[in-house]
């Protein structure tokens, strides 16, 4: 019964969120606020993860397919299709999850419990669309670059760890990454951020908004906001894979 | 002129306004007060539309606002200000920026228009050199200053003011008092001020309205409530030892 409540407001929610803004250059202005807060701030922790993740599959797969049967190129192949189809979008999406979806939350709740929000309405100004329609298009229109960046970064990882590891050879991982290489699975990435993109600014949004109580409160919303994001996200990676790779 | 007539709201069946009329002048500063959690903050809130309420009918002069849609409610909204127990204040803005808030929102002004008239409103509330500082580096009697200015940016019709002096050494709730008075009579504009604090009653009330347990319990003047005999209401009034002395000379 909960849960039925909680789906019916957070859809009463997205119904206030996605409204025409009282004022299109100052929503402009905004977007471009949050794509500094939520993408360009995320850059430095999006390649540090991709470039160590890209480097761990790429030695795992090397280590897993040592048989004189396997062609060389297929560490290359494992990494680059592992990267794109999953690494890439989906735990990248779990770790802006945490780092987003919580500031998110937290400034969203903290505006909530000291009287921000109320002011907003009192103006007569939809807060919700305000404060959170710049944030869903920030990071709809922006993720979709970090998830590239992240492919680029983390077959750069695994090219470099490996090669100096001795892993694999310069040449055998580059034309493991070019063979058979099927441009849809970039696609498929980028489907797939937009769509985790969306959840995790309309949920944290959610938590932080209703947020009643004080800062423990506060607290707890980005924790929940956190939890609900991550397990959307991998529910929702279930779906996309099958809808749009079965 | 704002009119609240027969207005009811319970929270999770627990009643917090009882039945309560009232009315509030034009150009007077009517105060709604009565002890923490008698549902003062309650009122002033459901009066805005913070709250849905129950029972009852709102009424902003002609306009019956709780029966109005949407849009119209937004319209009333923009003809009000808000002054928050805490300033709420927004913490990523500066205090110009604040003041500008509801100019950019509503007004057609010029960006060079718009900064004239948040200093304009800076000014009138004693507010200098301090545009480019973030709420965070001003004191609490500053930050109840700029929330004033951005409540009479938009020139409201009404203004509301949820304890003004909370926080507040005796002699800034003196001045933000004062502040308040005077915007008020300067533009002949609706203001409700929901307080505990008796300075602000003797000081500013033009018309009073006790809250007691939900309902209201009393309705006067400053100078009508020193005589009457509403034993809770001078309950409150004269709770402070200074005040018995003063009310029974003992």
């Amino acid at each position: 019964m909960r849960l039925v409540e909680t789906i019916g407001l957070y859809i009463l929610f997205l119904k206030k969120v996605f409204a025409r803004p009282q004022r299109g250059k100052i929503f402009f202005q905004e977007v471009v606020k949050e794509v500094d807060k939520l993408g360009l701030k995320s850059i430095g922790i999006v390649s540090i993860i991709s470039f160590f993740m890209g480097a761990v599959i790429t030695i795992q797969t090397a280590y897993n397919t040592e048989n004189p049967f396997l062609p060389a190129y297929l560490v290359g192949l494992a990494a680059r299709d592992s990267i794109l189809l999953e690494f890439s979008s989906t735990i990248v999406a779990l770790i802006l999850a945490g780092k987003v979806g919580s500031n998110i939350a937290s400034e969203i709740g903290t505006m909530r419990v000291t009287e921000q929000i109320d002011a907003i309405e009192i103006m007569g100004v939809n807060s919700a669309n305000h404060l959170v329609l710049p944030k869903i298009t920030a990071a709809v229109l922006f993720n979709p670059f970090l998830c590239i960046l992240s492919m680029g970064v983390g077959i750069l990882g695994g090219w470099l760890v490996g090669v100096s590891t001795g892993a694999v050879l310069s040449q055998d991982y580059i034309d493991g990454v070019q063979a058979f290489f099927i441009p849809f699975y970039i696609t498929y990435g980028i489907i797939k951020t937009v769509v985790f993109a969306f959840l995790i600014t309309t949920i944290s949004a959610y938590y932080g908004y209703y947020v009643e109580g004080g800062s423990l409160e506060v607290g707890q919303s980005s924790t929940k906001a956190v939890v609900f994001s991550s397990v959307m996200i991998l529910l929702f990676n279930l779906l996309l894979t099958q809808l749009l790779l079965s | 002129m704002i009119k609240v007539e027969n207005i009811s709201k319970a929270f999770v069946g627990r009643p917090v306004l009882k039945n309560i009329t009232a009315e509030f002048e034009q150009g007077k500063t009517n105060l709604i007060i009565g002890q923490s959690g008698s549902g003062k903050t309650v009122l002033l809130k459901s009066i805005v539309g913070l709250h849905d309420i129950d029972e009852g009918n709102i009424y902003y002069d002609d306009t019956h606002f709780n029966e109005i849609g949407f849009d119209e409610k937004k319209k009333i909204r923009q003809k009000i200000g808000m002054l928050f127990q805490g300033g709420a204040l927004f913490d990523s803005a500066t205090v110009e920026e604040n003041v500008m808030f509801p100019l950019n929102m509503f007004s057609d002004l010029s960006v060079e228009e718009k900064i004239e008239r948040a200093n304009f409103c800076l000014a009138r509330v004693n507010i200098v050199n301090a545009n480019k500082l973030f709420p965070s580096e001003i004191s609490g009697g500053m930050k109840k200053r700029v929330a004033i200015a951005r409540a009479i940016a938009l020139n409201p019709t009404y203004l509301f003011c949820d304890e003004p002096n909370s926080g507040l050494d005796p002699k800034t709730s003196i001045v933000i008092d004062n502040l308040i008075k005077e915007i008020t009579e300067e533009y002949n504009i609706t203001t409700l001020v929901n307080t505990h604090d008796m300075n602000s009653v003797m000081g500013i009330g033009d018309k009073i309205i006790f809250i007691y347990e939900g309902e209201k319990w009393w309705e006067g003047t400053k100078e009508e409530i020193l005589q009457s005999d509403n034993n809770e209401l001078n309950e409150f009034v004269f709770a402070s030892k200074l005040a018995q002395k003063i009310r029974y000379g003992k």
